[in-house]
């Protein structure tokens, strides 16, 4: 591993070098290249066959293990494309920690297009946890576009905390979902953008099994003259619950689009949308400043705790 | 501390401009380590006075002062971060919500540094909260109207300035929370830890008040001692008759 993928790695998966996770299954991808992997009993990594990328498989029963699955990109024109299967077992209850940073320091685009595709068997649960950054002072754009392809047979569950820290140029996150009988899918999204950045999320999730539910949660700031787009849709086919919540915060002369799609086709099909886009309140910023904070202190403390 | 008010005017003026005085003339000074209930009936000027002391509005005329060590500063034209932190907190009569922040991050924002689990215990048990089921809620509109009015206060309480302005703590808060509250005041003035300035048309806060002001029509009706006052409470209050009762010689 190189300087700047040790730095990324730190922001993006929350550990500083490789002994700290030696208890886990890894492999960290630098430049298009594993870096370093391992498997565990229960977890096992290896390379596909058909296309760039790994194939995770989490035996069935495996309970309590975290799998790492670093991504960085740390230098310009190079644009990294990889398909990541997970295969969870039946009964499986994981945690798959799934960060990219992009850097660069010239002129060249550092990008990073990963393809997650997710299968989680019945009664499997995992948590999914994706940080994005982007760094380096080249004026390269810094891209990151991630797909995630998710598939939840019965009663299986899957929690996707996904945030983008900052300093990524351009984005395009891709949600797809298929619920079957009884699975939940829980998405907390947060996104801030600055400067001329544009970042836009499309979710699209059919709920196609009994008792199936649903809850994405978008917050996004927009700063700056950044641009942030915000498309979903929902499909409901059988008795289910699906809502997803688009808030976000502008700031300067920062643009939101948001564009809720709900498709109910069966009479108990409970499907809600909820959108709100605006600065932050005044009195917001006024009880803390009584509180004893600068107006700017105030802005950035409700920023902090809106992504948090 | 203690806070002066020499001669403060305030007006608001319609979507016509037409300027209507609000605050008439008021001067007053609170006194250090005292607790002092402002009442009076509604409309009369009370909240405006409380957001004037805050500085969240500025007098048209007349002036605010802080006594520290025996000299006199001008805070009139102090903006409210500064005001705040030259030693006022004010609680809001309706509770701001934020979406993401915490009770935990609002209480030691207030506090200005971390709180660990006691403390944290300690200040939402005074609002009769227990600190275990709210430290990690957010300060949203899951809170009912009660709740979040309570942990508006914990914010103040959080403070320990040296003067504290709730404007209608009771309202919206249960009997029970109620006497904690009443009890967390009582400690206050008893430990002489700030003065307080409490807004309030409750018996039980009126009755443990060092000094008592009366605002009406935007005018100090009266102010004194609490043995003073109190007893004259009502004396001068009128029920507004019905005009159309009075025509019909009802």
């Amino acid at each position: 591993m190189n300087f700047i993928t040790s730095d990324l790695i730190k922001s993006v998966s929350d550990f500083g070098d490789l002994t700290e996770i030696q208890d886990s299954a890894y492999n960290i991808r630098e430049d298009g290249k594993c870096a370093a992997r391992k498997s565990t009993e229960n977890i096992k990594i290896e390379n596909k066959t058909d296309n760039p990328g790994i194939v995770i498989t989490v035996k069935p029963g495996t309970k309590g293990e975290k799998v790492y699955i670093p991504a960085c990109v740390t230098h310009g024109s190079f644009d990294d494309l990889v398909y990541n299967d997970f295969i969870i077992g039946e009964g499986a209850d994981v945690t798959v920690i799934a960060g990219c940073g992009v850097h660069t320091a010239d002129d060249g685009l550092a990008g990073h297009n990963g393809i997650h595709r997710f299968t989680l068997e019945k009664d499997a649960k995992v948590v999914y946890v994706e940080k994005h950054l982007g760094t380096g002072k080249g004026k390269g754009i810094k891209k990151i576009d991630p797909v995630t392809d998710i598939i939840l047979k019965e009663n299986s569950s899957l929690t996707m905390d996904t945030i983008q820290l900052g300093g990524v140029d351009v984005s395009t996150r891709k949600t797809y979902a298929v619920l079957e009988k009884d699975a939940k899918l829980l998405v907390r999204e947060r996104i801030m953008t600055d400067g001329v950045e544009k970042a836009r999320t499309d979710f699209d999730v059919i709920l196609k099994g009994e008792g199936s539910g649903a809850d994405l949660v978008s917050r996004s700031v927009a700063r700056g003259n950044s641009h942030q787009e915000f498309y979903s849709k929902i499909v409901g086919r059988v008795r289910c619950t699906g809502h997803s919540e688009c808030d976000a915060i502008l700031a300067e002369n920062g643009t939101v689009t948001a564009s809720p799609s709900l498709e109910a086709s069966h009479v108990d099909a409970e499907l809600i949308h909820e959108a709100a886009i605006g600065k932050i309140a005044g009195e917001q910023i006024l009880k803390l400043r009584t509180l004893g904070l600068t107006e700017e202190e105030a802005e950035q403390k409700i920023i902090d705790g809106f992504l948090q | 501390m203690s806070l002066k008010l020499e001669n403060i005017k305030w007006d608001l003026s319609d979507e016509n401009g037409v300027s209507k005085e609000i605050i008439k003339d008021i001067s007053l000074e609170f006194g250090d380590g005292k607790l002092v209930v402002v009442t009076g009936p509604n409309g009369g000027g009370k909240t405006t006075l409380a957001k004037l002391i805050a500085g969240v509005v500025t007098p048209s005329s007349g002036k605010i002062l802080l006594k520290k060590n025996d000299s006199y500063e001008d805070i009139t034209n102090v903006d409210i971060t500064e005001r705040a932190r030259s030693g006022i907190a004010y609680a809001f009569q309706q509770p701001v919500r934020f979406k993401g922040l915490t009770v935990r991050n609002l209480l030691e924002t207030a506090a200005g540094r971390p709180m660990n689990k006691g403390e944290l215990c300690n200040l939402l048990g005074k609002v009769g909260l227990c600190a275990e089921e709210y430290i990690d809620r957010e300060m949203n509109t899951s809170l009912s109207g009660g709740e979040s009015k309570r942990i508006e206060i914990a914010t103040v309480l959080a403070r320990e300035a040296e003067i504290s302005v709730f404007d209608e703590p009771e309202a919206g808060i249960d009997l029970w929370s109620f006497t904690k509250l009443v009890e967390a005041f009582e400690e206050i003035r008893e430990m002489r830890k700030g003065t307080l300035i409490i807004i309030s048309h409750q018996e039980r806060i009126i009755s443990i008040a060092d000094d008592i002001v009366v605002i009406a029509g935007g005018q100090i009706r009266d102010f004194g001692p609490r043995d003073k006052i109190l007893p004259t409470l009502l004396s001068d209050e009128k029920t507004v008759r019905c005009p159309i009762k009075a025509k019909k010689g009802v």
